[in-house]
């Protein structure tokens, strides 16, 4: 099997959708010729004409309005925003349209065949409006399903299913990764589920529980804690939206605690709701708080990012004080 | 509803349909390239000792540009955007502009700021995002802004500084001052929906705002044909019912004249005024850019013989105002001084850990304060992890 890069492998998961069904349009801005900032679309235009993939005007609303009606029509829709600290000006059409879609009309009419792929997350010099990781706005949105891949193979699965899921899915990729994460991914079509977060490392003494970028970060911390002879279950939650409530109980069941690690703020981020629903599930099995490893509560910073990231330091001293409670 | 507020045209009973490209928009130039005037043009008003102080801004632009890109190749600079080829839109801009006028950046008019007094070092602060940096090391490079010249502090996102600059306009005429904000954007830009809101506003709510585009061909790899398909920008004001004018963004003569007549009318009549400014982005969008996957080394040669600094060189030789000898010493000396600069701001420390939780709010709150401390605590305990800030509190 070939080993490419995450950029790669969303090109090669483009192409199979593209290839596999006519009807399928990329586009957003710098996405057509260029094939984007970060070359996710390189060759695709190339291959399957202006007509499906385009260079969009530099209107965020517009790029996802556009989406929504040609979603509703029935074209399986992909559209890209070149950041994702850059989706604000179509949340309107996310969150008030795309999420409520089907919803709003009965299901006469739905945008299941929506993707919205974006760059998210820091640790790239990127500082505020290159780093932001915002997932949790849009976990805040019943309709959408939100999705983040932690290296090329995931990612591949996961943006097929996500481009053939029917219902709208904000696909979140990591881009520290784009270039930094290489692996093995088939040539071939395959899918990978979504709303099925995947154990990576299994463990007995602690849960540690992440997505995307920060997969690595609690990888690292357990090989850390692993030396103390703490033995780490690490798992992958993949799917943010709906999420996968019982393959996180039932390892939390298991060993007793857990510790959720995200880029994004502390206070109200995905991890809060985890730390909720796990506490209410699982409260009887528990050894110890469930601990947050998270940003600080302030906008993302760039000379100071070093300190300001939920690292594998800071995880494994979290690890620690979590077994040790 | 009255329609007799704008329809003047006259009834018919034949469909008549108007083409999308029959506003037919003319181009102000003053200058040749070769530094003469055109036949009967109308010159700004501007004498030695202004086109001294412009030509020095745009020469000390060039300089600027150049040694920070080359920085940013050394790997001393994480990131930079030049102004190659346009620098002529900022510096005219803000010559024409009194210093209690706001200016709002897109981010490609440090020319602006130097022509109002960033200096040297607030430039390199800024840059290597050290302690002394106005925004405190929270900002990529070019994020400039001083509150002190009246020069709002740039943002990565494009165009929400149109409709801000409505609104600060609005204020200034509100509390009756002699002063109006100029906007700086891009043509891309200029799609976004900030852009229509706040075109829309101004011209609604009569506020004393120049709206400045910098019509440079390109958004990133999107040439202008792909980003829209009326005439220029232009055509939008007319549209919305704001006074426009198209000039040669290459031609400071023109760009002072169009802003100083644009200045006297927004504060005389308090109302907006578009203009649009045609150039060419000769450099890359960003030191993360490469042009040559989107465009020809023959169209960029065709503007680089449009050099807007060169046609200013050009007139101030006609009119003996500068000469070869000082102009050859100018560029020694501000690339001297350019080197001295990085040399010094990227020896000064990184912002304080403290500055990590200010600002957020006028007064951090008691869990960002505990936030803090926890990573003061974190940090004491792996001090090599985090060198820029280890032993420094």
């Amino acid at each position: 099997m070939a080993k490419i890069n995450l950029l790669h492998a969303i090109n090669s998961a483009l192409d199979i959708a593209m290839a596999d069904n006519d009807r399928t349009v990329c586009f957003g801005e710098d996405v057509g010729h260029f094939g984007g900032v970060f070359r996710a679309t390189s060759g695709l235009q190339e291959k399957y004409g202006k007509a499906r993939c385009f260079n969009t005007p530099l209107v965020e609303q517009g790029i996802i309005g556009f989406a929504n009606g040609l979603a509703a029509q029935g074209s399986v829709a992909i559209a890209e925003i070149q950041f994702a600290d850059y989706i604000f000006p179509a949340f309107d059409q996310i969150v008030n349209e795309a999420a409520k879609f089907r919803y709003r009309t009965g299901n006469e009419f739905n945008v299941g065949k929506l993707t919205i792929r974006t760059p998210y997350g820091g640790g790239i010099a990127g500082g505020l409006y290159h780093s932001q990781s915002p997932e949790a706005y849009f976990a805040h949105t019943p309709g959408l399903k939100v999705v983040i891949p932690r290296n090329p193979y995931q990612a591949k699965g996961l943006l097929l299913a996500s481009i053939r899921d029917d219902n709208p899915v904000v696909f979140f990729e990591p881009k520290r990764l784009y270039r930094a994460s290489v692996g093995e991914v088939p040539e071939e079509d395959y899918q990978l589920p979504l709303g099925k977060a995947e154990v990576v490392q299994t463990g007995t003494d602690i849960t540690l529980l992440a997505w995307g970028a920060q997969m690595e970060i609690i990888e690292k911390a357990a090989q850390l804690a692993s030396n103390d002879g703490i033995s780490c279950e690490v798992v992958d939650l993949r799917t943010i939206l709906p999420w996968d409530i019982d393959t996180i109980s039932n390892s939390v069941m298991k060993t007793g605690r857990l510790l959720v690690s995200q880029e994004a703020p502390l206070t109200a981020g995905f991890a809060s709701e985890i730390a909720a629903t796990i506490q209410s599930e699982c409260f009887l099995h528990l050894e110890s708080p469930i601990a947050r490893v998270c940003g600080l509560d302030t906008p993302y910073p760039l000379a100071l990012e070093k300190e300001y990231v939920s690292d594998h330091l800071k995880v494994y001293e979290a690890i620690k004080k979590t077994v040790n409670f | 509803m009255s329609t007799e507020l704008y329809n003047d045209g006259p009834v018919v009973h034949q469909p008549t349909f108007i083409d999308g490209h029959s506003v037919e928009i003319p181009e102000l130039r003053i200058l040749h390239q070769d530094g003469t005037t055109y036949p009967g043009a109308d010159l700004p008003d501007i004498d030695q000792t202004l086109a001294t102080k412009i030509y020095q801004t745009l020469a000390f632009h060039r300089v600027l540009d150049e040694r920070m890109v080359a920085s940013q190749r050394q790997g001393r600079l994480s990131f930079y955007m030049t102004a190659l080829g346009e620098e002529a839109a900022s510096v005219g801009g803000a010559a024409g502009l009194e210093p209690q006028d706001m200016i709002m950046m897109q981010y490609r008019e440090q020319g602006a700021l130097m022509y109002r007094g960033f200096s040297l070092e607030n430039f390199m602060n800024q840059l290597f995002s050290n302690a002394e940096d106005l925004g405190k090391g929270r900002q990529m490079p070019i994020h400039y802004g001083s509150k002190a010249l009246n020069c709002m502090t740039v943002s990565s996102t494009l165009a929400t500084q149109i409709p801000q600059a409505t609104g600060y306009a609005y204020g200034q005429k509100l509390q009756g001052l002699d002063a109006v904000t100029i906007c700086y954007f891009g043509e891309g830009a200029a799609s976004e929906g900030d852009f229509h809101a706040g075109l829309n506003m101004a011209a609604v709510q009569e506020a004393p705002v120049i709206f400045f585009c910098r019509n440079n061909g390109y958004a990133i790899s999107t040439p202008a044909e792909e980003q829209f398909r009326g005439n220029g920008i232009a055509s939008r004001g007319v549209g919305y019912g704001i006074k426009t004018i198209r000039i040669d963004g290459n031609d400071i003569l023109a760009v002072l004249k169009a802003t100083q007549i644009a200045r006297a009318y927004a504060v005389k009549e308090s109302k907006p005024v578009l203009i649009e400014a045609m150039s060419y982005r000769l450099g890359a969008h960003s030191t993360s850019d490469d042009p040559s996957g989107y465009r020809t080394k023959e169209e960029e040669a065709k503007w680089q013989s449009n050099d807007p600094i060169l046609r200013m060189k050009n007139w101030m030789l006609k009119q003996n105002w500068w000469d070869e000898a000082q102009d050859t010493a100018l560029y020694e000396q501000y690339r001297e001084q350019v080197l001295a600069a990085v040399k010094v701001a990227e020896k000064i420390d990184k912002p304080h850990i403290d500055t990590m939780i200010t600002d957020v709010y006028d007064v951090p709150s008691a869990q960002l304060q505990a936030q803090l401390d926890e990573v003061k605590v974190h940090i004491k305990k792996y001090p090599e992890a985090y060198p820029f800030t280890a032993g420094k509190f």
